[in-house]
């Protein structure tokens, strides 16, 4: 019995054939928090998600969600979560309203409160004028609106969102994010997956994907601190044949290019980067500009996903 | 009670859907009433009116009352007198005429013989049904005048067609029809129905919701029950206003074996959904089904004519005994007591494909 966390998973595995989604998970979400996926496509994000929902059944391992067994008691849980496909999968030829109803019908929500319910959602996040358009005809920023309060119409002590802005725009982006913080400070416990490092960074906390293992997790801020990397970021007229240079430099793990900037991560036990990448700068008579920089979560990212490849080498 | 009202909840808006979608809306009505048409006008294997040509060599007196005869049966309209054979065997090969009807000069001297045939008929034999025609003919009673009325062959068969005296080929197909549209509509409305949600995505909604498999099952389902009991009643009201179809038995009985019908179509429509992965599969898998249904079944062919294989086919489809059932029940005022076999075969059709589709239908999605 946790009062801590509202997902404890332990050796979470998953295997479709002969590849592996997900590789010996572990996992501790902290109740009330929002923990973020990070990860590119196909490093396992939805199938964890959906194996901690009781959609996939894992091969090994197993996980407490809100104190329930799962995968063996999901049915017992799914009157407790919230859960947002990456695919719009309301029904397209069903008016918002209707869409609502329907969900708070299916999840028993009490009649007598039922419509009082409907019009507060419709009302926080701005569908009052859709009401009666058909959701299919809907345009992404709305349908992914009509697909949150449909998520937390019966009021889920967990929600599990996949990927929930992959189709939307900036703006709408800012207003979904602000509807999961009030969601947060009213103790729903969030578990959100997401590809993009600006929105990675919301989260209290968070997990990096890759290719089905979890190579890191923690606060945005512990992360950046623990890279074991120093970050020079350098600028040059000739960012290209820069880049080529301090890519052959033995010490250096990874360069990313940024417009004229260069990112270069180098490991910590190197004690001078600065000097070590203006030496071999001047050596191939490139004018340049470096200085030491603190670690962005793009930077975490290159940084962990690195460390396998690096080890092989 | 949380259960009942989840049922609900699925079924209203199950009824929602259907209502908006105006093609399948259309099939519901369409399609038992263009069928009825189709097959009530087109499809008939009581032949009338076909068209012959008469080379009469003999031109006697008793040639030419054999020609009329022929005439007044109504099976031949004679639309040409040629001279020859020959030219009788071009106008088939032209597809002039389906029947030549060839009296040789000693007509008279044959039928006095008796021993070998008076007169030929050269029959088009690529139409099975054409030929069978003739075959019919050629037992017809030939009643001479007074004078000879000792050589009229006396017939040795006498057909007398029960339960269908006017021998109308719609009193055979409605009944029959009932089967094969209901099996169209029921197996691929279901089908179709749970295969479109999982294609859209709604599917993994639902199932992360509190809504169970079998909740979920009945609540698409029992729309479509009252759908095909919606066109029973249409194929039965055509049928008997533009055919003049009976019902000689007892419609309440009827309708309970249409429900068991129903209810065996609409679970191995379940049962295909759970294998099929897209609508286009569902189709092709109902087609499938669909097929035999019509040919096996003994909609369209008597079923004891059929090879013992496709009786044991046959003998699977739902459809066969659905037949047997309406057949007895319309037009051989049986009670549903009397086929109980087959009654018993359906629900038990039922009971195994319901069970195949729930095993197969998980809440999950590997």
């Amino acid at each position: 019995m946790s009062r801590e966390f509202a997902i404890e998973a332990r050796g979470l595995t998953k295997r479709f054939g002969d590849l592996v989604a997900v590789s010996q998970l572990d996992l501790d979400v902290p109740r009330g928090t929002i923990y973020g996926f990070l990860g590119p496509n196909g490093s396992g994000k939805s199938t964890t998600i959906r194996m901690l929902c009781g959609l996939l059944m894992p091969s090994e391992g197993k996980a407490l969600v809100l104190d329930t067994e799962v995968p063996g008691d999901a049915r017992r849980l799914k009157p407790r979560i919230g859960y947002m496909t990456q695919k719009f999968s309301l029904f397209g030829d069903m008016t918002v309203f209707e869409n609502l109803q329907f969900i708070a019908e299916i999840y028993s929500y009490p009649r007598r409160e039922r419509a009082g319910r409907i019009e507060e959602l419709l009302e926080r996040y701005d569908l009052r004028d859709q009401r009666r358009q058909l959701a299919g005809t809907m345009s992404g920023g709305q349908k992914q609106r009509l697909a949150l309060a449909c998520a937390v119409l019966h009021r889920p002590e967990l929600l599990l969102l996949d990927e929930p802005t992959s189709a939307v725009d900036p703006q709408s982006r800012r207003d979904f994010w602000s509807a999961l913080f009030r969601l947060a400070e009213a103790g729903t416990t969030i578990l959100v997956s997401t590809h993009y490092m600006d929105e990675a960074e919301r989260c209290h906390r968070l997990a990096i994907l890759d290719h089905g293992v979890k190579v890191a997790d923690g606060t945005p801020t512990e992360l950046q601190a623990g890279t074991g990397m120093h970050v020079v970021e350098v600028t040059s007229s000739n960012p290209y044949q820069a880049q080529q240079v301090i890519a052959d430099l033995p010490a250096v793990a990874s360069v990313t290019q940024l417009g004229v900037r260069l990112r270069v991560l180098i490991p910590d036990s190197e004690d001078n980067p600065v000097a070590l990448v203006e030496e071999a700068m001047r050596a191939a008579n490139l004018d340049t500009h470096a200085e030491l920089s603190t670690a962005s979560l793009e930077d975490v990212f290159v940084a962990v996903t690195l460390k396998p490849q690096s080890k092989a080498a | 009670m949380k259960s009942l009202s989840r049922i609900l909840a699925v079924l209203r808006k199950e009824v929602r859907q259907l209502r908006r979608d105006r093609l399948t809306f259309g099939m519901v009505v369409g399609l038992p009433v263009m069928q009825m048409l189709l097959f009530g006008y087109a499809i008939n294997t009581d032949v009338r009116n076909l068209e012959a040509a008469v080379a009469d060599q003999a031109d006697t007196h008793l040639s030419r009352q054999f020609v009329a005869e022929l005439a007044q049966t109504q099976v031949i309209d004679i639309v040409d007198r040629v001279a020859t054979p020959e030219q009788l065997e071009a106008l088939l090969r032209q597809g002039d005429i389906s029947i030549g009807v060839y009296i040789p000069r000693d007509f008279d001297r044959r039928v006095v013989d008796g021993t070998r045939a008076a007169a030929h008929l050269l029959v088009d034999g690529s139409d099975p049904t054409i030929l069978g025609v003739a075959n019919q003919l050629r037992l017809m009673p030939f009643g001479f005048d007074a004078g000879n009325a000792a050589r009229s062959a006396p017939q040795a068969l006498e057909v007398r067609p029960y339960y269908n005296p006017e021998r109308r080929t719609p009193v055979n197909i409605v009944p029959g029809l009932m089967g094969v549209i209901l099996t169209m509509t029921m197996i691929l409305f279901t089908a179709v129905a749970i295969v479109r949600e999982r294609e859209r995505g709604n599917l993994e909604l639902l199932i992360n919701t509190p809504v169970s498999s079998l909740e979920l099952m009945i609540g698409k389902v029992v729309p479509y029950i009252l759908i095909g009991m919606v066109q029973l009643a249409l194929i039965l009201a055509v049928g008997r206003l533009l055919f003049d179809v009976p019902v000689r038995g007892s419609v309440v009985d009827l309708y309970l074996a249409a429900m068991a019908f129903i209810a065996a179509n609409l679970s191995l429509g379940l049962f295909i959904s759970t294998a099929a992965r897209t609508q286009f599969q569902a189709t092709q898998i109902t087609v499938f089904i669909l097929l035999p249904s019509i040919l096996l079944s003994g909609f369209m062919f008597p079923f004891e004519g059929m090879p013992e294989v496709a009786q044991w086919l046959g003998e699977v489809l739902p459809n066969t005994h659905f037949i047997r059932l309406t057949r007895g029940i319309m037009l051989r005022d049986a009670a549903l007591g009397d086929l109980l076999g087959e009654m018993a075969y359906l629900l038990g059709f039922t009971v195994v494909a319901m069970t195949g589709a729930a095993l197969r239908f998980t809440k999950r999605l590997d």
